[in-house]
């Protein structure tokens, strides 16, 4: 029998597709040119036209316009931008946020020193009256649309109306819901959002950070005049045009399929003993994301084991981390250093099929009746 | 990446299990640090050989891998022989671990010799200056509360402490059934010496009001 191959991080990175690929290939080897101004040579207008044409699919996909899009190199930078980019224009504005936001929102924060922190539930939801609480006119508040780790997916739109209506800044992280999940910053309220393709199986290295015309923002970096001043540096063409192509491409019924795959997942792990899930449950969870402690089973033991049965995943332990620091989320939702080391995060994407998902099922039980003779 | 040795170890893991009525049992770490593993000996008092050793481990590969390869190692030989062995002899044998995973390697030798002075003091081997107060409480700073991951004593769940005539009393704070299990059976090992001939532990909640008695 063939050893199964099956990857289950796909809210770390996902798998290019192909077509992402053939996309993106063009743009290295035929059409590789700087992207010249409107009025330059005929060789950079076609690297011209890929660049003003993705960032044009792009804003439609949010219901922006196109001149608010801003490349950047991926998440980290997109969010960095948003925070450090608005106080530089407002440098005694507060920030608001949580404590179980992506590293690059809480270093930002820790940096910068004027914090805030929103309350969260057991399951990651803000509290909407420590908003009311915290709420300052000038102030932004930064929050992830949907949790990496446990899939808490926030009313966004309850919060953006809010923010509106109080003078805050409203900043989303949507890295991981980015199509999977309907996003109208118009609706929504939203006035910064940092998306990414790289977990829609488009290309890592490239993001774009969405800034509401009128919201003023300082480059981070000092360069030329690249992004409308925002963002300098040479355009990374190739990966724009797949970043556009993986938008295009996207197929919403992968999303409902995800959904029933991931339900399926999460009620048949639940139901080995001492087990607890993290996050919530329903249509407020992320349609890819199952996260549960095993108690008395360690999360890199799990890992190792399950890697030599071809299962990838990863864990919010300690001992999996190069910093050696349990999972944030997990204890940012009052959970115990414990529940972050037996903590296991299962991430789909529409590459997995049934068959993943029973052979993972049978497979997590039996190693962790192993690891409980040992531990237990 | 782990060395193949390392791998081999933690994939198919020697000495698993318990045992009953040991010479010692001792248990290191806590369940919030990640790594907690607990030490099953019996040694031979005549040739004062370990003739059997276990272990029970909550932890990642190398602590699993460490465990596994150090009982192995000192299975068979006397305690004067192993007492020696440190944890970079541990790392080097096992074809090296990540800087990172150091503390898995100390936790093992720690263990170990943790095991070997509870042994020795059991025999009456380790002379006392005085068994006071202060000495019951150094004692209880070596028992972790295993989801604090701190030990007793600092963790202020020490309500009271005393000794007269060889009998110790202590009033410890918890509340959870299944941490007062483990804590009382890690007090009753640290005070497994002839000089101590009676002890009783009673846990009251937070509040301070008795409930369970031991």
């Amino acid at each position: 029998m063939k050893k199964r191959f099956i990857y289950l991080d796909n809210a770390s990175v996902t798998k290019v597709d192909s077509r992402v690929l053939r996309a993106m290939n063009i743009y290295h080897t035929k059409y590789y040119s700087v992207p010249t101004v409107e009025y330059g040579h005929s060789f950079g207008l076609k690297s011209r036209k890929a660049l003003e044409q993705a960032r044009e699919a792009i804003a439609e996909s949010i219901n922006a316009n196109k001149d608010e899009i801003i490349f950047t190199s991926g998440q980290t930078e997109s969010n960095n931008l948003a925070i450090k980019g608005f106080v530089a224009m407002n440098n005694t504005a507060r920030v608001i946020t949580t404590k179980i936001e992506h590293e690059s929102i809480l270093n930002v924060c820790k940096d910068y020193g004027n914090v805030a922190y929103l309350d969260v539930d057991r399951e990651g939801f803000i509290k909407f009256n420590s908003l009311k609480r915290l709420q300052e006119e000038g102030a932004i508040l930064s929050i992830q649309h949907a949790n990496h780790e446990i899939g808490t997916v926030q009313n966004i739109k309850r919060i953006g109306r809010f923010c509106r209506k109080a003078g805050i800044t409203f900043h989303v992280d949507a890295t991981q819901t980015f199509m999977k999940l309907d996003i109208d910053v118009e609706r929504m309220n939203i006035d910064l959002l940092t998306i990414s393709p790289h977990l829609i199986h488009g290309p890592r290295g490239i993001g774009a950070l969405y800034i509401r015309k009128g919201v003023k923002i300082k480059a981070i970096l000092s360069g030329g005049y690249n992004e409308f001043g925002i963002r300098p540096g040479l355009e990374n063409i190739p990966a724009i045009v797949g970043f556009r192509k993986a938008v295009e491409i996207f197929d919403k019924k992968d999303v409902s399929r995800m959904f029933k795959l991931r339900d399926r997942l999460m009620k048949n792990l639940l139901e080995i003993d001492n087990t607890k899930l993290n996050g919530p449950l329903g249509k407020d969870r992320l349609c890819n994301n199952v996260n549960i402690s095993f108690r008395y089973v360690e999360g890199e033991s799990m890992l190792l084991h399950l890697d030599l049965r071809g299962i990838i995943v990863t864990t919010g332990s300690s001992c999996f981390s190069t910093a050696l620091k349990p999972s944030h989320v997990i204890l940012g939702i009052g959970g115990r250093h414990e529940d972050a080391h037996s903590s296991v995060r299962f991430s789909l994407s529409k590459y997995n099929d049934v068959e993943d998902i029973d052979y993972t099922i049978k497979n997590v039980n039996e190693v962790v009746s192993e690891l409980r003779k040992i531990s237990m | 990446m782990y060395s193949k040795k390392v791998l081999k170890y933690f994939f198919h893991p020697k000495n698993v299990g318990i045992i009953k009525n040991p010479t010692v049992k001792v248990t290191e770490g806590s369940l919030a640090c990640g790594d907690m593993v607990t030490l099953y000996l019996k040694i031979d008092k005549v040739s004062r050989k370990i003739v059997d050793i276990k272990f029970k481990s909550y932890g990642c590969a190398a602590n699993i891998a460490t465990m596994s390869f150090l009982t192995e190692l000192v299975k068979g030989k006397t305690i004067e022989s192993v007492e020696k062995l440190t944890y970079k002899m541990l790392e080097k044998e096992l074809g090296g671990l990540p800087p990172a995973k150091t503390h898995c390697s100390l936790l093992a030798i720690k263990s170990l010799k943790s095991a070997i002075r509870l042994y020795k003091e059991k025999m009456g081997e380790i002379e006392y200056e005085s068994i006071d107060k202060d000495f019951v409480m150094s004692r209880l700073r070596s028992v972790i509360h295993p989801a604090i991951g701190k030990d007793i004593v600092s963790s202020g769940l020490v309500a009271m402490a005393n000794i007269s005539d060889g009998k110790v009393n202590i009033k410890i704070r918890i509340k959870e059934k299944r941490f007062r299990r483990i804590v009382l059976e890690e007090i009753k090992e640290r005070f497994c010496i002839p000089q101590i001939k009676k002890i009783s532990v009673e846990f009251v909640d937070k509040d301070e009001k008795a409930k369970d008695k031991d």
